[in-house]
């Protein structure tokens, strides 16, 4: 059992429940609030949305997948405390009545939230905002509507959180010298993939150390000479701070998974659970990222791409954690293709991260990695070589295409054939050539 | 009048506040039990041993049933009897429920789930239609078959030959509330039953015969669905009828809900179809005979299969009248979960399968697609009846298709359009764009004649509020609102009026399924029948007090006139209650004027047709098969829409519902059998930003000449095949890459992959 304490819909409470409860069960089961519901227990759907306020700001995160502990000190709000203690409505619920937008009403809390948070915080990219939130009965076409037209309102005093949040104060040496001793146990950062072990895998994950609050790990530095990102920075943190510089990377980073998943996922979890299908490896790769690991007071570094060994395994030592990613500025020659059956929150069939330099009509140097073509985030040796050193023409990137089959031997998956995957990975290659001569070769910027 | 009007869903404000309640919402007493299922691992094969020990073991199970326990075995299948609730010595699909548990805590029952050690001899397992065809394994005897004049004959003497197939994914319901049920043990063995169900009246009819009840001893409500889509007609039998056995068994109340990953895992999905034609076209692409086959996959129980491939044929030939057509339908049993009806329930593959004939001879042909359809399109209603009459027999007399199609061909600027795309498309080597338009002709009614009718039972309370029930069931659609409009304008009173209240089986008895887009047809005529038996009460007693005609006697905003008198219509009511006039009354519907042979596929199966057309643009990536639905423009026939708001809201939905089918929404079964994409992480429905960037929907409002509750029509399932528009743009990008030598024969879910694959196809 693990004492926690935060406030619910303004009111504080403290309670003592076992560290891998989630807060969705413990909102319906426990407390009665049934306004958030259950979709998908995966943190795909968004029917549990929630909003949590924190020293960072505030976010909207998935109940279904969110630990009771990971809330110490924060506040949150759920769709039963957006409208004001009088009953009078938020101008987003008032929105969704006025535009019709809800019409089971199962995902429309969720919906609420997500608005309410994004609402809070000004934004106007509504797509982006609900790209977490699959409602399957509107066509999403009036919650547009009523998105847009709730956005001019003001914010509702009484959305405001930030009086309820308390510091936490947690080292990266404390948690250094307890992994060490407590080797075994499973660190949870954002838990948007430990969750699922939990509520799908049903597995028991004691013990565990809820690592997210420790704000050393959670720094970016975008320095002179190279930017590091600690480990426990989130994807939206992480897209905030490389989209100026590559925007490709912030592209693909708009995509990774949802609002949702991005304020909660880590890119050291990311890294660290060795998925062949993590999509911030291969850009990482593909700009020469280094992995800082830290296993007591020992710390070392690695090439990203040496992290991961083989399926499921990495360089990883016992009691041994991620600590953080740098790589080195440069001059944005970085391209990401992320190849999935649906744009937005899907996981890739093939990530493609393409970085290849020209110089006097040469290719000086060539840094390509890709995702979900071997048991690992791999880099495509044999199409770099193919390619340095030759003159930048239609000739040359057609000579360095067979070499993708020496490099990659992928799988047929639900996702995509091995096939399509070799294809499509060759034709990335022929898209960032074209592209590079300035022919549109984006389906996404095509406009009707 | 409140009908017409755009009035907000019913439940709008609870829904925005979270206080819509469903199933799982519903405080349950203390003691209550939560159900969970063990699943067969295996598609096929011999149950031979079955070690539960460590599920009885697990914390806080209370009791575990396996077939051995449970005799007589409930049937939870909606006709056929041929769904015993848990596998008995045989399993038939992976993921048939083999045991239950009933645990303190849902967490508990589905973690003790999981520790059983089947022990299954497999079986080989019929998979594909290939296997099903050479194992002859199958539904019904023989294929059926339905015809018109002498296809083949017609296609031999035809000009032109046109021939292929198309395959057709399947798809899974999706809907955001997943299955659950809740049993609460009444005095005496008596049965309340909570359901997330489409039709209550079948549960009633299920959970009564596993406890050996009368149904009057069983009563079952439902106040809301998150979502039904047809998912819920049948495929909710299982969890009631555990829900009740394990109810009797313990005497504690039971509820179940599965999760997301066992939803579909173990509940039926849209049949997947291959559709093979053959035609004969003159030189206009006019169809002068068609050959065609449908193979459905079925699954392994009956469900409503055959019904489902019944509309499948129905639909076969869409809006396009051929005058010699020869339909053979194969309805094919697999070892894969039991299809099930989905909103269109068969319509959509037959006539996705239309489309693409049409689309195929056009190609063929080198004509617009747009010329072909007109050209083969019904006879508008002037015309004599030869030229429009369905291949099974039934006149097509309200046939608007010529003239809505010419609106939306003007109000989506086609010709401009196309002719601008065919120039992007010469500009742009690694993008293309494609646009297509096409025409839905729905039949509207069950095709099973005698679930065509519905009951009401209202009452009017001494306070003049009103309570209104009826046999339908209301899963996002705003059915409620469209009754409730109704009754309130027969009363002549305003919406908040009219107490709107769960359906409930001890209210109104043996209903149908709320489906087949029947809804407001059906419900709406009864509450209209049942609110106009006590106006005709209140007209005639007050007419009497004050020596007047009853037909004069009026009902508006909210007072009643009578003879120059005008009342509060919340007074009339008390002053009727103390004159002992009766203020409840039942009512009920029945539609006119069909009959159907389903054997000799002749008939009038439908009362009336419901209409729409849609124009459908898309870019796709010649590189990967990415694509995008740049814009979509409808015009759809709603006749005199009850509720404008909502019946826009059912179209919009439809669309994109029918737009993922399409594109995105891919099942995949590995090669024994078992469903790969079981959860939303996999398996894709369209997301926000996948909607058309431009949308313009608009309603044709003509009144319905079939004598519908205010004119209307039926607006639940129509709306879902104006996205055929959507692979039929899709297949037009396709073909702007070639040289027009190859058809691009996209088959469905055209996901990036499919569409590389028919850009390699048209290039070579």
């Amino acid at each position: 059992m693990t004492e926690v304490c935060f406030t619910l819909n303004g009111a504080p409470v403290t309670l003592a429940a076992p560290p891998t409860t989630t807060l969705l069960d413990w909102l319906r089961e426990t407390r009665r609030l049934t306004g958030t519901k259950e979709g998908c227990n995966e943190g795909d759907c968004g029917a549990c949305t929630v909003m949590v306020t924190d020293a960072n700001g505030t976010r909207a995160l998935n109940a279904c997948i969110l630990f009771l502990p990971q809330l110490a000190g924060k506040a949150v709000r759920t769709v039963e405390g957006v409208a004001a203690p009088d009953g009078r409505l938020h101008p987003v619920q008032q929105a969704m009545i006025d535009h019709h937008g809800s019409q089971c009403g199962f995902c429309t809390p969720g919906i609420v939230m997500s608005l309410a948070v994004a609402h809070l915080q000004g934004r106007r990219d509504h797509d982006d905002v609900l790209a977490g939130n699959l409602c399957r009965c509107t066509g999403y076409a009036p919650i547009i509507r009523a998105a847009e037209a709730a956005a001019a309102a003001p914010v509702p005093d009484w959305m405001d959180d930030r009086a309820h949040v308390a510091a936490t104060a947690q080292t990266a040496d404390a948690l250094a010298d307890w992994y060490v001793a407590n080797a075994d146990a499973t660190l949870i950062a954002g838990a948007t993939d430990v969750g699922l072990w939990v509520t799908k895998g049903l597995r028991d994950l004691s013990p565990v150390a809820f690592i997210a609050g420790i704000e050393e790990l959670r720094r970016i530095e975008v320095g002179a000479e190279e930017i590091r990102i600690g480990a426990c920075a989130t994807l939206a943190e992480l897209h905030r701070a490389v989209a100026p510089l590559h925007p490709d990377f912030g592209e693909l980073l708009r995509r990774y998974g949802s609002e949702q998943v991005r304020a909660a996922a880590t890119v050291g979890g990311n890294i660290a659970n060795g998925s062949p299908i993590g999509d911030s490896p291969p850009p990482l790769i593909a700009l020469g990222a280094t992995l800082h690991l830290r296993r007591g007071a020992t710390r070392r570094s690695l090439p990203l791409e040496d992290f991961f060994l083989d399926y499921g395994r990495q360089d990883r030592a016992p009691g041994e954690f991620v600590e953080a990613v740098s790589f080195p500025r440069q001059a944005d020659r970085l391209r990401v293709y992320k190849l999935s059956k649906r744009f937005d929150q899907d996981i890739s069939a093939v990530c493609g991260a393409l970085n290849v330099v020209v110089s006097d009509g040469n290719v000086q140097a060539a840094r390509i990695a890709f995702g979900g073509m071997a048991g690992i985030p791999k880099r495509a040796a044999h199409v770099e070589a193919a390619l340095i050193g030759q003159p930048w023409t239609p000739a040359t990137v057609a000579a360095a295409l067979p070499a993708f089959a020496q490099d990659f031997n992928p799988l047929s998956d639900m996702r995509a054939s091995a096939g399509y995957r070799l294809t499509a990975a060759r034709n990335m290659l022929r898209r960032y050539f074209h592209e590079d001569q300035g022919t549109p070769a984006r389906v996404l910027a095509v406009a009707p | 009048m409140t009908v017409h009007k755009p009035l907000p869903h019913d439940a709008a404000r609870l829904h925005v506040t979270g206080q819509a309640r469903y199933v799982d919402d519903i405080p349950a007493p203390a003691g209550t039990l939560h159900l969970a299922f063990g699943l067969s691992p295996v598609a096929h094969g011999e149950i031979v041993g079955l070690d539960l020990a460590a599920v009885r073991a697990a914390p806080g199970v209370v009791a575990v049933w396996s077939a051995a326990d449970l005799d007589p075995m409930p049937d939870v299948s909606p006709a056929a009897h041929d769904e015993p609730l848990l596998a008995t010595g045989t399993v038939h699909f992976a993921g048939q429920p083999l045991f239950l548990v009933a645990a303190e805590s849902h967490l508990a029952a589905r973690k003790a789930a999981r520790l059983a050690r089947p022990e299954i001899r497999a079986l080989p397992a019929i998979l594909s239609i290939e296997e099903a065809l050479a194992a002859d394994s199958r539904f019904e005897e023989a294929p059926r078959i339905w015809a018109a004049g002498d296809a083949a004959a017609a296609i031999a003497a035809a000009p032109h030959l046109v021939e292929g197939q198309i395959e057709i994914g399947g798809q899974e319901h999706f809907y955001l509330e997943g299955q659950a049920a809740l049993a609460l043990p009444q005095e005496g063995g008596d049965m309340l039953v909570h359901a997330s169900s489409q039709h209550p009246t079948e549960i009633q009819h299920k959970v009564a015969e596993a406890l050996g009840l009368p149904m009057s001893a069983v009563r079952v409500e439902v106040r809301r669905m998150g979502g039904g889509f047809g998912g819920k007609e049948s495929q909710g039998n299982a969890l009631a009828v555990a829900c009740a056995v394990a109810a009797r068994a313990t005497g504690r109340p039971c509820r179940m809900r599965y999760d997301r990953d066992d939803d579909f895992t173990v509940t039926g999905k849209r049949h997947d179809f291959r559709i093979a034609y053959r035609l004969g076209v003159d030189a206009a692409g006019r169809i002068l005979g068609a050959d065609i086959r449908q193979y459905a996959r079925c699954g392994w129980s009956a469900d409503l299969s055959l019904a489902v491939c019944d509309r499948a044929m129905l639909h076969a030939t869409n809006a396009y009248f051929i005058p010699a057509v020869r339909i053979e339908s194969h309805r094919l049993r697999t070892h894969l979960q039991s299809a099930t009806a989905f909103r269109g329930f068969g319509g959509p593959q037959g006539m996705l399968g239309a489309e693409r004939m049409i689309d195929h001879a056009a190609h063929a042909l080198g004509l617009d697609p747009l010329a072909v359809r007109r050209a083969n399109f019904h006879a508008p209603p002037a015309a004599p009846a030869a030229r429009r009459t369905m291949f099974y027999g039934m006149e097509v007399t309200d046939f608007v298709l010529h003239e809505l199609m010419a609106e939306l061909e003007k109000s989506s600027d086609h010709a401009r359009r196309k002719a601008e795309i065919a120039a992007w498309n010469r500009d742009n080597p690694i993008l293309k764009r494609g646009l297509a338009l096409t025409p839905v002709q729905f039949g509207i009614s069950f095709t099973l004649t005698h679930l065509n009718q519905a009951g009401a039972l209202v009452h009017v309370y001494q306070d003049g509020s009103i309570a209104m029930n009826h046999g339908g069931t209301e899963m996002g659609q705003g059915l409620f609102q469209k009754v409730a409009q109704v009754a309130a304008s027969v009363f002549g009173v305003g919406i908040e009026a009219v107490k709107i209240t769960a359906t409930d089986t001890a209210k109104v008895p043996n209903t149908s399924a709320t489906a087949a887009s029947s809804g407001s047809d059906l419900n709406g005529m009864a509450v209209q029948a049942a609110c106009e038996t006590i106006r005709a009460r209140l007209a005639d007693w007050l007419a009497a007090e004050h020596q007047a005609d009853p037909a004069k006697v009026v009902f508006a905003e909210g007072r009643v006139r009578v003879a120059g008198a005008d009342y509060p219509f919340a007074e009339v009511a008390r002053r009727a209650w103390m004159a002992r006039i009766s203020l409840s009354a039942t009512g009920f519907y029945r539609t006119p004027e069909i009959h159907w042979d389903r054997i000799a596929g002749r008939g009038r199966p439908f009362f009336y047709f419901a209409y729409g057309a849609a124009a459908a643009e898309v870019a796709i990536d010649t590189l990967t098969g990415e694509h995008r639905i740049l814009r979509a423009d409808i015009l759809h026939d709603c006749g005199r829409s009850l509720n404008p708001a909502l019946d826009i809201g059912q179209i919009e939905g439809g669309f994109v519902q029918g737009a993922g089918w399409l594109t995105s929404e891919e099942l995949v079964w590995d090669g024994a059998g078992r469903l790969r994409t079981h959860a939303p992480s996999t398996y894709k429905i369209p997301a926000c930003s996948d909607r058309p960037r431009i949308f313009n929907v608009g309603l044709w409002s003509d009144r319905n000449p079939a004598a519908t509750i205010h004119r209307s029509k039926a607006v639940g399932e129509p709306p879902l095949m104006l996205a055929n528009a959507v692979l039929l743009a899709l297949s037009d990008a396709v073909a702007a890459c070639g040289d027009g030598s190859v058809y691009p024969a996209l088959d469905t879910p055209a996901t990036p992959e499919r569409v590389l694959a028919a850009v390699e196809r048209v290039r070579q």
